[in-house]
Order: C-alpha cells, then structure tokens, then sequence
C-alpha cells in the first residue's frame, strides 16, 4: 500500500530540467529518505508534491487514488505536510496563530484566538511538545521552531509530512530529539518523507531510501541493504573519498593574528562576550557552534566591517581593532558566510566580481583611478582555469553562474589575493559534492603552504574534517578550545548546547 | 477661544483625505505593497466623484463613482505589482503621472478645458441630532461632512478586520511573509488583489472629500502631495489603522494653521510650505520602522513562476 | 551578413530591444484610450509626428526640449545607480535654475568665458546641496526618499516662488526676475527656438558620466554600493560616502538642467519654468536602463513626444496631456520585465515555428 506514488514528473525551469522523468513512491507508515545532493532535484520533486510548483509532466496518486495538486491548499486538504529548510514562521505573531494560518477557528466571522490556544496546547500536550501556545514564536531557538512547524502538520491532522533537510540547522543532540519525534509519528502510523544530502542520518532513521542525481531517478533501495559508500557512490555518480590528505601539523608556526578579550554589545545583549582567539599559520582553527550564537559578529570583528567592540584585534604585531573593513582587507581574506549576500555583485561580471574589495590594488587600477581593464580581465581568465570555474566566460554575470561556481570563483579571488590569513565561513553551503570536495582540498592546501584558516562552519562534520583546532562558540563566548583530536562530534554538540560541565559532555 | 475652535475645526476637515489616504496605505502595506500610487487613487477620486456628481446629479452617485475608479486603479497597480512583478515605487509613480494626465484629458473632454471642471452637487454637510446642540462639539463635530463619520467607520472596520478576522491574519502574514502564507494554502494573490482594490477605494474616497466634499468642483492636480504625505503618517502611526488615522491629524493641524496664518501679513508662499516641511520632520523623528511589514515591495511567486 | 546577423543577436537580447518593445506597447495601450476616448489614433500619432518633425523649426525645439530632458535623466539615472530613487529633481532643478538666474543679473563686469560658468557652477551647486539633504538623511536613518524628495519638491517651489516674488522680482506684470546680463547668456543655436548651446554641455554631460561609471574606480564602487550595499561594504567600500556623491552629482546635473533654461532659452527666472522635466526624468531613465546613452536617446525620444504634444493641441482636439497617459504607460511597461519577457518569448516561439516550417 502506497501513500505517495509520483510518476513520470518532469519539471523544466528556463530551459534546464530540474526533473527529468522521476519516479518516486512511497510506502504508507515508512520513514523515507529522499538523498540526493544540492541540485539534485530534490526540493523541487517535493514542492511539486506540496503544490508549490506546477509539474510540466507526470501524475500523482495519493493513497492509491489519482489526484491533481494545484495548490498548497489542495496538499493540505490531501493530508499532505511539508516542513521547509528555511522556516516558514512569523516572529512577530503566536505560536498558535503560526500554526492554524489558513484553517483558522472562527466565531461567526470573527478569528477566535481563544480557541486556537486551546487546540494548538492540547495537541502539544498529546504529543509531548513542551510549547507554549501563547508564546512569540521570534522568540523560540532553532529546534522549538521546528515543534512548531511538524505541530502544523499535527494540527492538519496530515498523514504524509515532508521534511526539508530538517537536521541543517541542529546540532546532535537536537537532531536525536527529532529523530525520537518522527519514530513517534511513524508509529501513530504516519507516512515521512526526509530530504537530505546527509548520509548518516539517513542510515540512522530512513527505512527506505531514493536516490536523486541531476533530477533523476537512480535507485530506491531498504536502507538495511546499503552502506554509505553504496550512497555516496550512487549520489555522485563515481567514488568519493570521504578523507582529505592533510600534511602533519609544521613544528613552526607564527601566530598570525590574536583576538584579545573582544566584547560586543547588540541592542541589550552581548553578541560576543570575552572572545580571545590565537590564529597561527600553517594551521586551520574551525569555529564550530549553533547559527546565531555570535558567528556572525566573529565574522564582522574578524574582517573590521564591526569596530564598536572592546578589547583587541592585532595581526602580527600591528593593532588592528579601529582599522576598518578597507584595511583588514590587506590582512584577512574573507570568504563570506552568505556568498550572495557579502559576496558578489549581482549585474557585475565575473571580471568585475573578481577583484572586488582587492580593485584598489596597484595592478587593477591607474594613479588617476581608471581601471586597468586589460590587467584585470587576464586575471580573471587565469583565476577561471586555476581554480576550476564552469563559466561562458569572464564578462557573463557572475549571478548566472551556478551556487558552487559562485562559491569557486569567490574562494579562488580570495586564494589569489590573499596575504597570508583567510576566514572561511560556511564556505561549502548550498554547493555540490564536487564543489565541497574542491574547496576543501584548497583550503587545506593553503594550510600547508602555511597560511592560516580561519573556518566558520555551521556542518559540524565539516568542522571536524577539516580543522586542527577547534573552538565552540556558545552565546557569543567561547565554551571550549582545544586540539581536534580531544574533540568528538557528539562533545561538540553537547559545548553547543551550552552544556558547559564535563559530567554532560561525557553523558 | 474662536480662534482655538475653528482652528481644531479646521484640523478635522483637512485631516478627513489624509486619514482615508493613510488607511489605504495601511491596508496596501500590511499585504506586502508599497503604494506610491496613492496620490493617484486619490486624484482619481476627486475626478470621478465630480463627474458621478455631474452625470447623475447626486453627490453620493458620485462617491460611488470615485470608489470605482479608485478599485480600478488599485487593480491596475496590483496587475503591474503583483502579477508583473514591477518594481513597487515604479509602478506607483506611473500609476500618478497616468492618473494626472487622465484627469486633464478628461476634463477637456467633458467640460472643455484644462484646469477646473464647473460646479457640481457637493455632499453637504450634515447636522447630528443632539451633538448640534452643545456649543464647541458643534463647530467640530456636530455639524460636518458625512465623510467624517465614513472615516470612523472605515477606521473602525479596518481594525476589526486586520484584528479580528481571519482575512485580517492572513493579510498580516502576507505583508510579514508571504511564502509562508502560500505554504499555508492562502491565496496571496487573491489577498493582494482584494487589499490593493479596497485601499483603491479608501484613497478615492479621500480624494473625493477634496472635491464633492468641500469645494463641489474638481481642479487640475488638487491632491498635490497628499498622497504622499499619508504614507509618511502610515510610518509614523506604525502601521496600525487606528493611529495612523490619528496621525492624520498633525498634518491636519499644520495645515489647518496655515489657512488661518495666511490672513497674517507673512509671505503665504513661506506658511504654504508648513505642510510639507512639517511631514519631512516626521518622516525623520518618526521611530517606528521597526514596525514595517518585513517583507512589503518583495516580489512574491507562486506556483513555481 | 554574419556580423550583422550578431548586431541582430545582440539587440534581441538587449536591453534596448526591452525599451522598444516597451514603447510600443504603450502606444498601442494608448491608441486603444484614444479610440475609446473617440479620436483617431492616426490622427493623433500623425498630429504628433508632425509637431515633432514637421519642420526645421520644429526640429530645432524638438532637440531643444531634449537638453533640460538629459539632464534630468541622468541626475535620476546616477541616483538609481547607487540605489536611490530621486523624484527630486524637480525641486532640484528649480533650486539650481534661480541661483544661476541670480548670478547672471547682478554679477557685472566678468567676461562671458568667466561669468557663464559661474552662473553654471552657482546651479550645481545649490542643486547639489540640496539634493545631498537627502542623502545625509538617508544615510543617517532608514527613511523613505521618495516621500522625501516629493515633499522636498513643494518646499523647493515655495521658497523659490517666494524669492522670485518678492525679494528679486522684476518690475512688471509677470512675475519672474530681471533679465540676465549678455555675458552669462548661452548662444541660440536656432533663432527663436529652445535650441541653445546647451546640448552640447548635456551630450557632453551624459558623455563623461558613461566613462566615470564604466571606466573609472569611482565608477565600479558606485555601482557596486547600488547594486549591492552589503557587498560593497565588504570589498572595503564607504557607502555612505558614495549615496552622498551620487545625490550631490544628481543635484547637481539637474540644477545645471535648470539653469540651461534660464541662460539658453528664458534669459531670466520664471515660476513654473519647468514644468514637469523632473518629473520625466523618471521615465527616462527607467526607459534607458540607467545607461548614460541609452538615457540620451530616451530624453530626445521624451522632447519628441513633447512637441508632439504640442503638435496635437495645434491641430487636433485632443489634449496634449495625453502625452501624460503614454509616459505613465511606459513607465509602467518598461519597469515590467515579465510582460516583457513575455512577449519577446511569444516572437522568439513564432519565428521558431516559421524557420520549422
């Protein structure tokens, strides 16, 4: 018996096929991985499903009947939930308001507020939710938000939930808790359907798995018959090496750059709090913690786009802390955490984008301020073979490129610019495999030629792949500091949770 | 005592387009549109209140007429915003110059010439039972335009419906966020349509204040800025009806201020600037933004567009 | 014929061809009006044409109404670059026209090579000035700058309007100041038109812009902040420092557009002078994307449809405002890329199925 049978769906975006001919089913009362990497099709596949996107071609049977999806409003009325990555919340409003959105309980025409509080906490309550209905949900972490979003799918009494890589944003501990809800709602006799590109936590709760690979589909297998490497290999579409050569730490190595006592101040709380941080080359420090527990300030107190804080920033002996975004940019490369954010001009051209915040630079420009066109656009074109970028060219917009191409040519105008440190922050989001593995061997490159790395990372895995020291940083302090190799996955998601005592880590 | 009477007097009458205009935009923002296209609406509803008036004979044929127009232009901005993804200031912005060429074009049309239309049936004033009776209370609200007491009812049911309704929760979310409303199963389209045709007929009747309502005629560019100044007052009231209905009333007191200044032996061309002056000191004291609609001139698709 | 075809490629990409398709629509939107209002549109696009073209003397203003058009194109377009929408200009040209206005009556005894500038620089400037209130502003608190500059506008007017009425009114009935001094006048290119010398400062103008924008430092880091504030301050780039420039050249093209009119065609300051260019300015700019030249061609298609206007309150009924309804329409179409795309995807289809067939 099948709760989702997808046939044939086919969904073509500007001309590119995001999915080509998919077939996906799903058994009633499964816990079903969808795995595929980024680009794979995988999102789109289930937006279809949800009825957020209109499918070119293909047909769809719910619970063994035909049926057309036209909207959001028909999946929900076919009992179909999804849970997005990036969560469909507003801070500004209740809980419960947040949830019964669309279907709410009236008073002849009146919205009758008291009645949703009732509901949504006595839903809470048979499923040990500890929620409070009434509480702005701006004002929950990460994994309560989450509640908030399966307890829509509750409150729509829905028998198929969909969820979007829902362990992105959790640290370990979290991602167990959840894992323990959705083995609960499997055994109330729900169907759930987990997108992902994570292969662990797909062994560790999916019965069956599909593969996706540039929008079509590989294999469906039960997940006790493979093994990660069968996954990866079959994702990717040849071997992966799940390893990255690193040379032995060098017995010489300068520090480059000292955070002393840094303390930032935002609206009435401390974004960052006492942060003192020793940065040596030939050596990469991997910042691990929790989005949204002062990475972000790190990241601006780091590169000078932030001055208003307390203690000090030097690189080598030379004090830095007033100098500036304009000057820090002679010291610390930066790799923005959000590439389309901090990273690239939209409307500019990849030989625009190449030297930018480095196009003050004697080569690039005249003493009268013109710009040495020529000079700039054969960098550019060596910088596109150095380091890999699949692009039409130097003058097509870097906007146009794909997100690991993006990513590639921002990571590639920093190595070749850079003096000697560099901070990575988030440096592999949203990129494919391929893309990932390639960034991850330059930055351990740049390790070994002897520069240092700064990595902030919200993917712990990548944290501890990469890093040979790691710091936890918790509420903008601090919590743990210490060689990689006294660190296990599981003890820095326990510093992540705040759990500061050692009982707890062990625990 | 006079002076201070008719000067608060004064204050309501002026403030009577603004808050109709204000609220409009109240309404637009919270469903995720900036509506620079106000003057316009309102311009359209102080041409066709006079040519309803005009055609029929009957002042309220001619609110009627106004607000129809005033929706059909809320249409037009929601079919470039909403469906066309146009750039909300832009669109706005065009939305007046076509309103303002319309209305000359029109006006040449029916009555022949470019600047003033000729003098038609006004909605009147109306005398309240009892509130005519208590001196002060009279002059301000005992004996006024009909209009006025449209206005409190059209600030009440605005409340009630942002509020209290359902529709209003959703218009809410739709401003905060519209994916998530779409990922709900709400219609945001439908919303903004809905909430771009109702604010057209909120400013139309503000505009139609301005001509069947005071003056009984209609004159080439008579909104001039009000439009604008409403949006300024929607920040400044916090997006919320009920005072920025409020709000309404400050620049109604400058300008209240200025017609009676205007018999002083100043310069009128320095007192008619008061106004305007005064709405960019709010637009720079006001501290409400925090408030904005998160997600208002952000493009919305649905279905995979 | 392989060069041509390429030409061909690139226009249908263009952003050009998105303007043209833009236009045309408009006209027809506009014929669909002029029918419904019961006119013909042959009538009224022929009335049009012959007012903008009809004759060398109409030419002559037809280019000549282009000036003030370029200038204030490109002050909206430089102000959009770096991400802020001007509808000042109006208020700007004014504040810069009176001042050179101003100059040119009461400074004496300069030479022309000296006192023409001056009148010039005195525009910039206070257009410049001005139009950086806004900036300051703006980059102080998050304020909205289109309310800002509109009422800005009006209290431009008033303070003008008051000046030119009292203190520096000129004996007379009409209300304007005295008539310039020769030296600081602009030479008539065309007698008794509005074609001065001044389209060569305007030409030059949007000349100089297109090179500071794509050629130079200032240029790349300009744009960069408009397109991409967080970027830009990333890369090391002040922000602040660039809306401040940008709004201070904006003011200052659009005063200098102001005060072509007083010492090129007017020879003095009167209210009302001019008379909605501002306010075009929008359109054109949008119409020529932002690029210098492409703004040019939109301000002298703009001057055509004013004299056209013209054209049709000489020989038809139909009001001249009308041009108005077209302006808002393209307005409206060129700031819409999907219908655009739309239709260029319908063409693109069609001619697909031809070379099938």
């Amino acid at each position: 018996m099948y709760a989702v049978e997808m046939r044939g769906v086919t969904k073509r975006f500007h001309g590119t096929l995001a999915n080509d001919y998919v077939n996906f089913f799903v058994k009633k009362g499964e816990i079903h991985s969808l795995l595929g990497e980024n680009g794979a099709g995988k999102t789109t596949l289930m937006n279809i499903l949800f009825g957020l996107y209109k499918a070119d071609g293909g047909s769809i049977r719910i619970h063994e009947k035909e049926t057309r999806i036209d909207s959001p409003l028909a999946a929900i009325s076919q009992g179909i939930a999804m849970v997005h990555q990036h969560f469909m919340l507003v801070d500004t409003l209740s809980v419960a308001e947040n949830i019964v959105l669309g279907h709410e309980p009236r008073k002849g025409v009146f919205f009758d507020r008291e009645k949703a509080f009732e509901k949504i906490t006595e839903i809470a309550e048979k499923y040990h939710f500890q929620i409070d209905a009434r509480e702005k949900v701006g004002n929950l972490s990460v994994g309560v938000k989450q509640r908030v979003e399966i307890l829509k799918a509750l409150y729509h009494e829905s028998s198929v939930l969909i969820l979007d890589e829902p362990t992105a944003v959790l640290t370990p501990q979290e991602a167990d808790d959840l894992f323990r809800v959705l083995r609960g709602l499997k055994a109330d006799g729900r169907t759930i359907i987990i997108i992902t590109h994570k292969l662990k936590e797909t062994m560790a709760i999916a019965d069956t798995i599909t593969v996706l690979r540039k929008g079509r589909t590989i294999a469906t297998l039960p997940a006790r018959e493979v093994s990660e490497e069968k996954l990866a290999e079959l994702m990717v579409g040849r071997l992966v090496s799940f390893s990255v050569d690193k040379k032995p730490l060098r017995d010489n190595r300068p520090v480059k750059m000292k955070l002393s006592h840094v303390t930032l101040q935002k609206g009435s709380k401390k974004a960052l709090q006492d942060v003192s941080l020793t940065v040596r080359g030939g050596e990469i420090l991997g910042i691990a913690g929790v989005e949204g527990n002062g990475q972000t300030e790190l990241i601006e107190v780091l590169t000078g786009l932030c001055s208003r804080y307390k203690g000090t920033v030097t690189v080598g002996d030379r004090d830095v802390s007033r100098a500036g975004a304009k000057k820090l940019l002679n010291y610390v490369g930066h790799i923005p955490e959000d590439r389309g954010k901090r990273g690239y001009v939209k409307g500019y051209a990849n030989w625009e984008n190449m030297i930018l915040g480095y196009h003050t630079r004697p080569d690039y420009i005249t003493k009268a301020g013109i710009l040495k066109t020529k000079a700039i656009q054969e960098v550019t074109r060596r910088g596109i073979e150095e380091y890999d970028i699949r692009t039409d060219g130097i003058d097509q917009t870097t906007d146009s490129l794909s997100g690991g191409n993006q990513q590639k040519l921002i990571v590639g105008r920093v190595l070749m610019h850079h003096t000697g440190i560099v901070l990575a922050a988030q440096p592999t989001r949203g990129v494919d495999i391929g893309a990932i593995e390639y960034i991850h061997t330059q930055l351990v490159r740049l390790r070994d030629e002897g520069a240092a790395v700064i990595l902030i990372s919200a993917d712990l895995d990548e944290i501890v792949k990469l890093s040979d020291e790691i710091a936890v940083l918790y509420e903008g302090s601090i919590v743990a500091r210490k060689p990689a190799a006294d660190f296990t996955g599981r003890s820095i998601g326990a510093y992540m949770l705040g759990h500061t005592k050692d009982e707890e880590v062990q625990a | 005592m006079d002076f201070i009477v008719s000067l608060l007097a004064g204050t309501i009458r002026v403030t009577i387009p603004i808050a109709f205009a204000a609220l409009a935009g109240v309404l637009s923002e919270r469903s995720g549109v900036i509506n620079m296209g106000l003057e316009g609406m309102m311009l359209m509803g102080s041409f066709f209140g006079v040519v309803g008036s005009y055609v029929t004979g009957n002042a309220w044929m001619g609110l009627a007429f106004a607000m129809v127009s005033g929706a059909v232009f809320g249409l037009i901005m929601a079919v470039f915003t909403i469906s066309f993804k146009c750039e909300h200031m832009l669109a706005g912005v065009g939305i007046n110059i076509l309103a303002s060429g319309l209305s000359i074009v029109l006006l040449q049309m029916i009555w022949g010439t470019k600047g003033k239309s000729g003098i038609v049936e006004g909605l009147g004033i109306i005398s309240v039972p009892l509130l005519n009776k208590i001196p002060v209370i009279r002059e301000l609200i005992g004996t006024v335009s009909p209009m006025f007491y449209i206005l409190l009812l059209c600030v009440f049911l605005l409340w009630i419906v942002l509020y209290r309704t359902p529709v209003g929760l959703r218009v809410r979310v739709i401003g905060d966020n519209p994916f998530m409303a779409g990922s709900m199963g709400v219609k945001v389209y439908k919303y903004q349509y809905i909430s771009l045709m109702a604010a057209g007929m909120l400013a139309a009747m503000g505009g139609a204040y301005l001509s069947i309502g005071d003056i009984n005629m209609f004159s080439k560019d008579m909104v001039s800025g009000r439009g604008y100044i409403a949006l300024s007052m929607v920040i400044l009231g916090g997006w919320h009806p009920v005072s920025v209905a409020a709000c309404g009333l400050i620049y109604g007191l400058a300008q209240s201020l200025q017609f009676r200044l205007q018999t002083v032996d100043i310069p009128p061309q320095l007192v008619q600037m008061l106004p305007y002056v005064i709405t960019i000191f709010v637009l720079v004291f006001a501290r409400n933004k925090s408030k904005a609609p998160a997600m208002e001139g952000v493009h919305y698709y649905q279905k995979g567009e | 014929m392989k060069a041509l075809n390429r030409i061909k490629n690139q226009i249908m990409k263009s952003e050009v061809l998105l303007s043209l398709i833009a236009l045309l629509l408009s006209l027809l939107v506009s014929s669909v009006v002029i029918v419904i209002a019961g006119y013909s549109p042959f009538e009224a696009y022929g009335a049009m044409l012959d007012g903008a073209f009809g004759s060398g003397y109409y030419l002559a203003q037809t280019v000549g109404t282009a000036i003030p058009l370029i200038f204030s194109g490109l002050a909206m377009a430089i102000a959009a670059k770096v991400g802020v929408f001007n509808i000042g200009i109006e208020g700007q040209m004014i504040i810069g026209a009176l001042p050179a206005a101003l100059v040119g009556t009461y400074v004496t005894g300069l030479p022309g090579w000296l006192h023409l500038p001056l009148c010039i620089l005195a525009a910039a400037v206070c257009g410049g000035l001005w139009a950086a209130v806004v900036a300051v502003l703006k980059n102080r608190l998050r304020i909205n700058e289109v309310i800002l500059t509109i009422m800005m506008n009006y209290v431009a007017m008033y303070i003008v309007d008051y000046l030119v009425n009292y203190p520096f009114r000129a004996e007379g009935m009409i209300i304007r100041t005295e008539e310039i001094r020769p030296t600081a006048a602009m030479t008539t290119l065309v007698a008794h038109t509005r074609l001065y010398s001044g389209i060569f400062l305007a030409v030059g103008a949007a000349a100089v812009l297109w090179f500071v924008l794509k050629k130079t430092c200032f240029g790349y880091e300009l744009r960069a902040v408009g397109s991409n504030p967080d970027a830009a301050e990333a890369a090391g780039i002040n922000r602040k420092k660039y809306v401040l420039w940008a709004m201070l050249i904006s003011g200052a093209l659009a005063g200098v557009g102001g005060a072509g009119e007083v010492l090129g065609f007017y020879g003095y300051y009167i209210s009302n002078m001019t008379s909605g260019y501002g306010f075009d300015g929008i359109a054109i700019a949008t119409m020529g994307r932002g690029n210098p030249f492409g703004t040019t061609l939109a301000a002298f298609l703009f001057g055509v449809l004013r004299n056209g206007a013209t054209g049709m309150n000489r020989s038809t009924s139909i009001p001249g405002e009308f041009i108005q309804v077209l302006q808002a329409l393209v307005i409206l179409f060129v700031s819409t890329p999907g219908i655009i795309r739309a239709v260029q995807k319908r063409v693109k289809r069609k001619k697909v199925k031809k070379e099938a067939a």
